[in-house]
């Protein structure tokens, strides 16, 4: 199993998310600028601010070269995980539905929070069970999903919404205090909590951790 | 050498900020010649107390900076000691106070950016961002203003470069109300043999200026704003505030690193206060060698500008390096792979001269000594204030505190010098790059692991401390109460400390009680550094904080930085267990004088404070820091403002759980209780480990238990019981602000 976590300039969580795929698989850096995926089996689109975000968060890192590959890949059915700045990424990409709008706060937030587990399972949560609660970090300024009622309501329908905040954690403001989706495939997983953040008890929890042990699990599989 | 035009005479000269003397001197190093535009310009810069420290580098020289685990000291960008297995850790703190109270958001925002460069700059990797700020109190308009951009900044900066802030403190008092202090610290990590220097060496090598472009922001930073007192119509100096681009700058950190992981740099230095200018001038006078600059190399962002702004430009997110010609290809190779614009903008010569050239044409030419070394260095004439310089606090309390001591339990807690700093630390990053151990609130130092060894897991903790209003009061003692406290605060999380290093904010030295101050405080902090064995690595002074109002606080920021063995045993201060049996440990003897209870009661400061014993003090902290090592203990918390309850109460609420304490000081409840003054911990644990604490001359009294959700203290008569949730409602009382 083989992780590629790519490098903008402007990320931040690159070489967290790097140590957190090492943990249950092999992981390797892709950069910005190449055209090649080498050969991974799953993309992590880590956090941060790629290209400083001055434009609208993700809206110039969707230009980047390797995103070619990336969207390929993912129409392909390769496994794509866009952690924050990733989320905002990928929806820029238009890879997963919605957007990700300033905090209700208009500030930035970082925050331990709680989320849920809900739906079917999905590669990237099949080694939890549904309801289970999870305690990982949120931290950004952009986090507030937001998507029309209608795809609201087919998200709902079709077990999309993968990871909610729980009763009163919501930090942004999300509608239906949504904290992660997957496309209609699902094969494509944006979330604004950060799991690589939370893979070892020193550090926090290592609730985040079964995130990416469910996606080596099923990818290896 | 050509003339430029008409030169300028001695009210430019004094326009700039230097006396009539200095110009006298400057024309004296010039061999009898007066100096044109450009020499001028740069001369007004490195002879600004913000460059040359002329009022301070006498005194500063009396403090200990040699020893321990120092493995780079002063007079580099920033200081470094030895964390064992082949690495050390720079550290810096630097004031970005008036760029700040002109425009609080960017001169936040590029104070961070300021730091985390003088850490790159010795080649370490940035890991940990703290902060220290300082406004007037909350109802007033401006400071909430102050406030809200300053953290924004703070947050803009670390945040988007992906730089963890992992502690910081905040207070508000009535003298920081027009000049409100915004000091930050970075923390870098390197391998030892990798810290690279900013003497510049090698004639024939080349000068390379690299990172952003170069603009007219920041013109005359150093001299306009933070070499004078602040005043009316400051509004239009915002022109001498930089902009920040965080991002820029992480490209520009990347690269640096690049550069020096390949061995490509002789030299490297970042561009701040009087950006070329002081950059050039301080590596050829470390190598004792000559620059020539061309300004017209330099890549600008403006069209037109003169060669002295481009000589004195604050443009932010640049960086300057000496590199052997044969390099070049490499070097520019590696800045391209970071985006990050490289330009060589001239040459390291051996003439002893700073030459500036515009092309063919120079247009400035001046020894680097006459620049660097020539400054005249001021003593002080510090004399003892015959009456008070600060008015009393503005009261708060309507009572004495002694009727309904809750009540007086819940103002302190909603005191904004007290309550809880969440609302401000959510608005950071503390834990990308994954070192994050103990974030803000959870121990009083932060506490960040190091690479592993082995099966051992090392770490560093770092704690930023500095109460002005003791300072105040008594300069000598209050310095040393805010060193001995950031090493209780290491203590509690377990940790050792290797080193110090400080930003000294105060008014305007030429004032004999300014000076006096500055005096007492520096001789504070050379003791307090002997007494715990620790070398000052470097640091920063901010002079001139003061207007028509009146001086600041004095206001010496301490930022320690020390050792845990195993980051898996860092303390944590709150309480853990129900029945942990509670102990109050060390040499406290607390005093009303100076407390936050005396300030909300509107009293005035005491003309001293108690005395410290600090061997007892130290003995505290050993037996402390070597208990939490060991695991004995489940909690460990220093008494500080507020005193014995309001540490209680702190422990309480981080481990959300209740106490019940009975303290035997019957006589005089409310300095019990609230009292404060230095040496004194609330640790809990099994009631075996805490009595192990006594002996060797340290007190332990035993008080309580840690049960239920109410905190309950007797003292003789008094009384006070509260509800968890009562005293979380009043500590959060900063959220009001940001919501």
């Amino acid at each position: 199993m083989k992780f590629g976590v790519i490098s903008f300039p402007g990320s931040c969580d690159d070489s967290d998310a790097l140590a957190a795929c090492s943990r249950v698989g092999e992981a390797v850096q892709l950069w910005h600028a190449d055209h090649d995926l080498a050969g991974v089996d799953a993309i992590v689109v880590p956090g941060g601010f790629s290209y400083g975000d001055y434009l609208r968060a993700g809206a110039i890192a969707r230009f980047a070269p390797i995103m070619t590959e990336v969207i390929e890949f993912a129409h392909e059915g390769g496994y794509v995980m866009g952690i924050c700045n990733g989320f905002q990424v990928c929806c820029e990409a238009g890879l997963l539905p919605g957007a990700l709008l300033t905090n209700i706060s208009r500030r930035f937030v970082f925050r331990q929070v709680r989320v849920r587990v809900l739906g079917e399972p999905t590669a990237f949560t099949s080694g939890l069970t549904p309801g289970a609660e999870l305690s990982i970090p949120v931290k950004h300024t952009t986090g507030r999903y937001f998507a029309p009622r209608a795809t609201l309501a087919r998200l709902h329908a079709a077990g999309q919404v993968v990871l909610s905040y729980a009763p009163g954690q919501n930090p942004n403001g999300s509608l239906d205090d949504i904290a992660g989706i997957v496309n209609e495939a699902r094969n494509v997983f944006g979330l604004m909590p950060h799991p690589e953040h939370a893979v070892d008890e020193l550090t926090g929890s290592t609730d985040g951790l079964s995130l990416f042990a469910s996606l080596a699990a099923v990818a290896a599989a | 050498m050509s003339a430029v035009g008409s030169l300028p005479g001695v009210e430019q000269a004094i326009a700039l900020g230097l006396t009539q003397d200095e110009y006298e001197l400057v024309i004296e190093s010039l061999g009898g010649r007066a100096p044109n535009e450009v020499e001028l310009a740069m001369f007004s810069l490195l002879w600004s107390e913000h460059c040359s420290y002329k009022h301070s580098k006498k005194l500063l020289r009396t403090l200990p900076s040699s020893g321990g685990r120092l493995v780079l000291g002063p007079g580099e960008n920033a200081g470094a000691v030895d964390v064992g297995g082949g690495l050390a850790v720079a550290f810096k703190v630097e004031s970005h106070n008036h760029p700040s109270a002109v425009e609080p958001f960017q001169g936040a925002a590029t104070g961070v950016g300021g730091i985390l460069r003088d850490i790159f700059a010795v080649g370490a990797q940035p890991i940990a961002v703290l902060d220290s700020l300082r406004f007037g109190e909350l109802d007033s308009e401006r400071s909430r203003y102050l406030l809200e951009h300053a953290v924004a900044g703070i947050g803009h900066y670390g945040n988007s470069i992906g730089v963890p802030t992992v502690g910081g403190e905040v207070y508000f008092e009535g003298p920081y109300e027009h000049n409100c202090l915004i000091n930050a610290m970075c923390v870098g990590l390197i391998e030892t043999e990798r810290l690279i220097r900013s003497a510049a060496s090698g004639p024939g090598n080349l000068l390379v200026l690299f990172g952003a472009s170069t603009g007219r922001d920041g013109i005359g930073g150093a001299s306009v704003l933070a070499s004078a007192e602040l005043g009316e119509g400051d509004e239009t100096k915002r022109p001498s505030v930089q902009i920040g681009d965080p991002f820029a700058e992480k490209k520009l950190m990347l690269c640096s690193l690049d550069l020096l992981e390949r061995g490509l740099l002789v030299a490297l230095q970042d561009l701040g206060a009087a950006g070329l200018t002081s950059a050039a001038a301080e590596m050829a006078s470390k190598g004792g060698v000559g620059v020539d600059i061309d300004v017209a190399r330099v890549p600008l962002r403006e069209e037109g500008m003169e060669p002295f702004e481009i000589m004195v430009s604050e443009s932010q997110e640049r960086m300057l390096c000496v590199i052997e010609p044969d390099s070049l290809d490499a070097v520019l190779a590696v800045c391209e792979h970071w985006e990050t614009a490289a330009s060589v903008i001239g040459e390291v010569t051996a003439s002893g001269l700073v030459r500036v050239l515009d092309g063919e044409q120079t247009v400035g030419e001046m020894p680097v000594a006459a620049l660097v070394d020539d400054c005249p260095l001021y003593d002080l004439e510090p004399q003892a204030p015959t009456e008070a310089i600060y008015a009393a606090p503005r009261r708060v309390l309507d009572s004495s505190g002694e009727e309904d001591p809750g009540e007086t339990l819940l103002a302190l807690l909603r005191s904004p010098n007290i309550a809880d700093r969440l609302p401000l630390f959510e608005q950071y990053d503390p834990v990308v790059q994954s070192r994050t151990v103990r974030r803000p609130g959870q121990s009083d130092a932060a506490v960040l692991a190091l690479p592993a060894r082995g099966e051992e897991r090392p770490g560093i903790a770092i704690a930023i401390d500095g109460n002005g209003r003791r300072v105040a009061a008594d300069p000598y003692r209050g310095t040393i109460e805010a060193v001995l406290e950031c090493a209780a605060n290491l203590a509690c999380a377990g940790a050792e400390p290797l080193g110090l290093t400080n930003c000294l904010n105060f008014g305007n030295p030429e004032k004999p009680h300014i000076a006096w101050q500055l005096t007492e405080s520096v001789r504070g902090l050379a003791d307090a550094c002997r007494a715990i064995g620790v070398p000052v690595v470097g640091g920063n002074v901010s002079l001139y904080n003061e207007g028509a109002e009146g001086p600041i606080y004095p206001t010496p920021v301490i930022g320690l930085v020390g050792e845990l063995p195993d980051v898996r045993r860092a303390g944590a201060l709150g309480f853990r267990a129900e029945g942990d049996r509670i102990a109050l440990v060390g040499p406290f003897a607390p005093e009303i004088a100076g407390s936050e209870l005396a300030r909300l009661g509107g009293r005035e400061l005491p003309t001293s404070l108690g005395e410290l014993d600090i061997r007892r003090v130290l003995a505290a902290q050993g037996v402390v820091r070597d208990a939490v090592r060991s695991g004995s203990l489940a909690s460990a918390h220093d008494i500080a403002e507020g005193g014995l309850a309001v540490a209680l109460a702190e422990c309480c609420l981080a481990g959300g759980l209740g106490a019940e304490v009975a303290l035997d000081d019957t006589v005089k409840p409310l300095r019990a209780l609230f009292g404060e003054g230095g040496g004194g911990f609330v640790v809990s644990g099994g009631e075996a480990a805490l009595r192990a604490l006594g002996g060797d001359g340290v007190a332990v009294r035993i008080v309580g238990s840690v049960s239920g959700a109410r905190l309950t203290i007797w003292a003789g008569e008094a009384r006070i019981e509260l509800s968890l949730e009562r005293m979380r409602e009043a500590h959060g009382a900063l959220r009001a602000l940001f919501d």
